[in-house]
């Protein structure tokens, strides 16, 4: 349910370190130590991001997840996660991993299709946030003036509004069949905090060199924006894209554990609602309400390691100590 | 004899091994002598500015001593360094825009620092000092924010050197100003010399032709070592070293300075000081060399207070 | 400032009307018809207070009234405190029944919000200094903040209520007591509390600590900083100087926060079938009482704009910038 990760953004400034070295001329107001032949920014990065462990186990760990939502529902017995397959209620065997429901249902199943359901709405929330937010603030960073106000009140508006109350009226009211459209309805909700960081660094590349000699030389808005703007903060829109897909995985969840779920779905949240529901806790079928909560944790909560691990990985200032 | 540096190294980590930023560098400067200090990005400049006052976390003192007014300077060590900070040796720094707390009015960060440093402000002398580089006791009720860049240069300068150190670092505190910002900080800082708030003053900068208005001896360095020492007024009138010589010619006409005076005209790039190649660490970018540069040449005293790292001369 | 304040206020007044007519215009944007939905749902039996009400219903949405008509009755009905009449408990007013569950939402969130602050930050300025606190505080705050509040909640109520039984893990005090202002009720309510605050509480502080944290390591790597060690300045004063300048951002990330954090309570009552406003969202979608729906989410919309306001007021006194007129808090 986290709108905006209290990580904060993006941590700290990326663009001023995170910055290939794309200015013409040599840097020799810079007084920097390190001489010259350098290894290549890519050659660089990339050493870092394998000598990273944040980094590693971070996406280690969602890989996991992820290989088991895309491939686990391959070894179930049957199409149908939600089939009454068995014994009801009984605990976590070697035929039943983790158990089944009151109602004889394979929790094991539910959650391999759960985590497919939980990635994506990830990806599909976090995406389109992340598409609105980065036009959002490329444009009003970029154009300043009017735009910039017009644009800057209508985020601080949807920003303040709690996206979780806007989501459950058009929830209750329009009905949400499927795990795609709640998805995108997280995603219209969700994208104000990252647009307002994508202005700011925006706003502080477009005064840069290279972005004077593109306008100089004619080229077209967008053009600058997606040619110039984008691949120089690249490192910075994906650790956004990450938080925004953390983000949406866990307003997903409190949409789907309130009862506004999609109807025609698994997730790991209407797993936690079903168990809660039907008084799991009461009844002590803890292997019904764990295993669903460790799987939104452990993907959040590694998205989130592995987007640190990626801000030690691009900015130079981390990295030592 | 104020400041004494003998055979000074210092290196710093990186991941491709030790960067020998200062690979053995002597002088001295002497009791109300400003030294400017040249040369072209990464030469080593900026590192020895670094070492005089508070090394980062990635630099290594790896040998050779500083010495000021006969004491021994600790640089290798950071606690022991604090002793002589701000009160023997202090600094005005590339980032001077920034150098002070943008939540604290001006002097109560004064105050703050001046108290947990154990000394008190006199008011009146911190006015004068202020009216001396032209701004108004009333800055001190100010945010940073509510300064302009000139002023906050101004003002760090004033605060570096409320308590009368004997040596101030001046590292780059031009690059970030305009022209004739550049000069009225240049001769601000010949006003604090003048007036002896401070006794003498390393001036560290890429621009040879302002140093030359300002300084009293400057030092050009190369690739981690002194390339030549002199007068400001022989080592631009008649240089010795090729390096040199090719830094004055890189200037559009001697005495007039172009905007973007920098030393940019030079072909070539300095060697890789991860590991420096054996001989003059200049011989590939010396239309003089010959084999003899094989071998490394000593810092020789041509004449008086004229020092040259060449065999050419 | 005064500047700053219009800003404000310019933003949260166009929020408000943003909000009322979110809430106007989905309910007409409905597949099928909002009041047979309802009424369908409504537990009456007698065919005429069937009829009664749908022609109550008929009335409130005014669908046979032009578009703007039927605009400006929502807003002036509103701006009458009339926020229609609940089919869940009919025929009680929205209003009454939302204050009567508001104290217990706010007598959880209040503390809950506030403490794991204030506790977050010291915990994260204390990592910020310490290796050793760093190694555990750091990952325990991302495991914090990457679990849902629900299943924190879900967990809680396991471990202390079910399991071990110090605790009840249902309602906001005992079935047998009737509220009052006694001594009796007060601890059986502050009974009921524990868990629903401490599951706030904990998914909050994780966030806090790691955000206090990295501004503290940015602020000791910032200029401003290594002039003071230039200078011989002790770590001490270094400290507290990125302290003060660490604690404005996380001000204004309390305001970022309150709509995730209200998203928290909420999902925590429910877990907790705790009588706040959490719970009657739950009720609402259960019964289809839109009116309660909608009514709950706009005293939401004004809780958080209130609250906005007074954070605003907290940043002005404490980041000296904004008084001087300069451009120290971003909105």
């Amino acid at each position: 349910m986290n709108a905006m990760p209290p990580l904060g953004e993006p941590a700290s400034e990326p663009v001023a370190t995170a910055q290939p070295a794309s200015d013409a001329g040599p840097p020799l107001a810079s007084g920097a130590a390190e001489p010259s032949a350098p290894l290549s920014p890519t050659r660089e990065t990339l050493h870092y991001a394998l000598r990273n462990p944040k980094l590693l186990i971070g996406l280690a760990v969602v890989l996991v997840l992820l290989l088991t939502g895309l491939f686990g529902p391959l070894l179930l017995d049957g199409p149908d996660p939600n089939a009454y397959s068995g014994a009801q209620a009984v605990g976590p065997s070697g035929e039943h991993w983790f158990g089944t429901t009151t109602f004889g249902q394979d929790v094991f199943a539910q959650f391999v299709y759960g985590l497919r359901a939980t990635f994506l709405v990830g990806v599909i929330g976090g995406g389109i946030a992340a598409v609105i937010a980065m036009l959002v603030g490329f444009f009003a960073g970029y154009r300043g003036g009017v735009l910039d106000e017009v644009l800057t009140m209508l985020t601080n508006i949807v920003l303040v509004i709690p996206s979780l109350a806007v989501l459950l009226i058009v929830n209750a009211y329009l009905g949400v069949r499927s795990v795609p459209v709640q998805g995108l309805f997280i995603g219209l909700t969700s994208w104000p905090w990252a647009a307002r960081a994508i202005r700011a660094q925006t706003f502080s590349l477009r005064t840069r060199d290279f972005v004077d000699l593109a306008r100089l030389s004619g080229s077209r808005t967008w053009k600058i924006i997606f040619r110039e703007i984008a691949p120089n903060m690249s490192s910075y829109l994906f650790m956004t894209f990450i938080l925004l897909f953390g983000g949406s995985i866990l307003i997903a969840s409190s949409l789907d554990f309130i009862g506004l779920g999609p109807t025609d779905s698994v997730s790991l949240g209407l797993m936690l609602q079903s168990a809660q529901q039907w008084s799991a806790l009461q009844l002590g079928l803890w292997w019904w309400f764990v295993p669903p909560g460790v799987g939104i944790t452990a993907v959040v909560g590694a998205l989130y390691v592995a987007n640190v691990g990626l801000d030690e990985v691009f900015n130079p200032k981390l990295r030592e100590s | 004899m104020t400041l004494t540096v003998d055979d000074l190294r210092v290196h710093y980590r990186t991941l491709r091994g030790d960067v020998r930023a200062l690979d053995g560098v002597s002088f001295f400067v002497d009791d109300g002598e400003i030294l400017g200090l040249v040369g072209e990005s990464g030469c080593g400049k900026t590192t020895l500015g670094k070492s005089l006052i508070r090394m980062d976390g990635r630099m290594r003192h790896v040998g050779g001593t500083v010495t000021l007014d006969g004491d021994d300077v600790p640089v290798g060590d950071d606690r022991a360094m604090n002793a002589f900070r701000f009160r023997r040796i202090s600094l005005v720094p590339q980032y001077s825009m920034s150098a002070m707390n943008p939540t604290r009015r001006i002097g109560r960060m004064i105050r703050e620092l001046l108290a947990s440093r154990g000394a008190s402000v006199d008011t009146a002398e911190l006015h004068r000092r202020l009216a001396l580089v032209g701004l108004k006791p009333e800055v001190l009720d100010r945010y940073p924010i509510e300064l302009s860049g000139g002023m906050k240069q101004r003002t760090v300068m004033v605060i570096s050197t409320l308590l009368d150190p004997s040596l101030l670092v001046a590292d780059e505190v031009t690059s970030a100003l305009d022209v004739s910002n550049q000069k009225a900080v240049a001769h601000a800082l010949v006003g604090l010399r003048d007036q002896g708030l401070v006794t003498s003053m390393v001036f560290i900068t890429h621009d040879l032709a302002l140093t030359s208005h300002i300084a009293d001896t400057i030092m050009v360095m190369y690739a981690g070592l002194l390339a030549e020492k002199a007068p400001a007024n022989i080592l631009t009138s008649a240089p010795r070293h090729p390096y040199t010589r090719r830094l004055l010619a890189a200037l559009p006409e001697a005495g007039v300075r172009r905007s973007e005076g920098r030393l940019s005209g030079i072909e070539g790039s300095p060697p890789s000081l991860l590991s420096p190649p054996a001989g003059c660490r200049f011989r590939d970018r010396c239309p003089l060399a010959d084999d003899r540069c094989a071998e490394q040449p000593p810092v020789v005293e041509v004449a008086p207070r004229h020092h040259v790292a060449c065999w050419k001369v | 400032m005064r500047r700053y304040f219009a800003r404000k206020l310019l933003v949260y007044v166009l929020t408000f009307v943003f909000a009322v007519t979110v809430n106007w215009l989905i309910p007409r944007f409905m597949p099928g018809d909002p009041v047979s939905a309802m009424i369908s749902r409504a537990r009456v039996s007698q065919p005429e207070a069937v009829e009664h009400m749908r022609a109550y219903y008929n009335e409130l949405f005014g669908f046979d009234r032009p578009v703007w008509e039927q605009y400006l009755h929502f807003w002036s009905s509103l701006l009458q405190g009339d926020f229609g009449i609940s089919i869940w408990v009919f025929p009680q007013p929205v209003s009454e029944i939302i204050l009567g569950a508001l104290p217990y939402t706010l007598a959880l969130m209040i503390p809950a919000i506030l403490l794991s602050w204030f506790v977050g930050n010291w915990l994260g300025a204390l990592a910020a200094r310490r290796k050793v606190l760093d190694n555990t505080v750091l990952p325990a705050g991302y495991l914090l903040t990457a679990m849902p509040y629900m299943w924190i909640a879900v967990l809680l109520a396991w471990v202390f209520g079910a399991r071990a039984g110090w605790f009840p893990v249902s309602g906001g005090y005992s079935l047998d007591i009737e509220p009052s202002w006694s001594w009796i009720f007060f601890t059986d309510a502050l009974h009921h509390w524990v868990l629903p605050f401490l599951s706030m509480f904990l998914v909050a502080l994780g966030g806090w600590a790691i955000g206090m944290r990295n501004m503290i390591i940015y602020e000791l790597e910032a200029d401003h900083s290594s002039y003071l060690a230039a200078l011989g300045a002790p770590q001490r004063l270094i400290r507290r100087y990125a302290f003060r300048n660490a604690v404005l951002p996380q001000i204004t990330g309390l305001a970022l926060q309150l709509g995730v954090l209200v998203a928290g309570a909420l999902v925590t009552e429910i877990v907790f079938n705790y009588p706040g406003l959490g719970s009657l969202i739950l009720a609402a979608i259960q019964n289809r009482d839109f009116f309660l729906l909608q009514g709950t989410f706009l005293f939401i919309v004004i809780g958080v704009l209130i609250a906005n306001f007074v954070i605003d007021l907290v940043y002005v006194i404490v980041d000296p910038r904004t008084r001087t007129g300069m451009a120290g808090g971003q909105s």
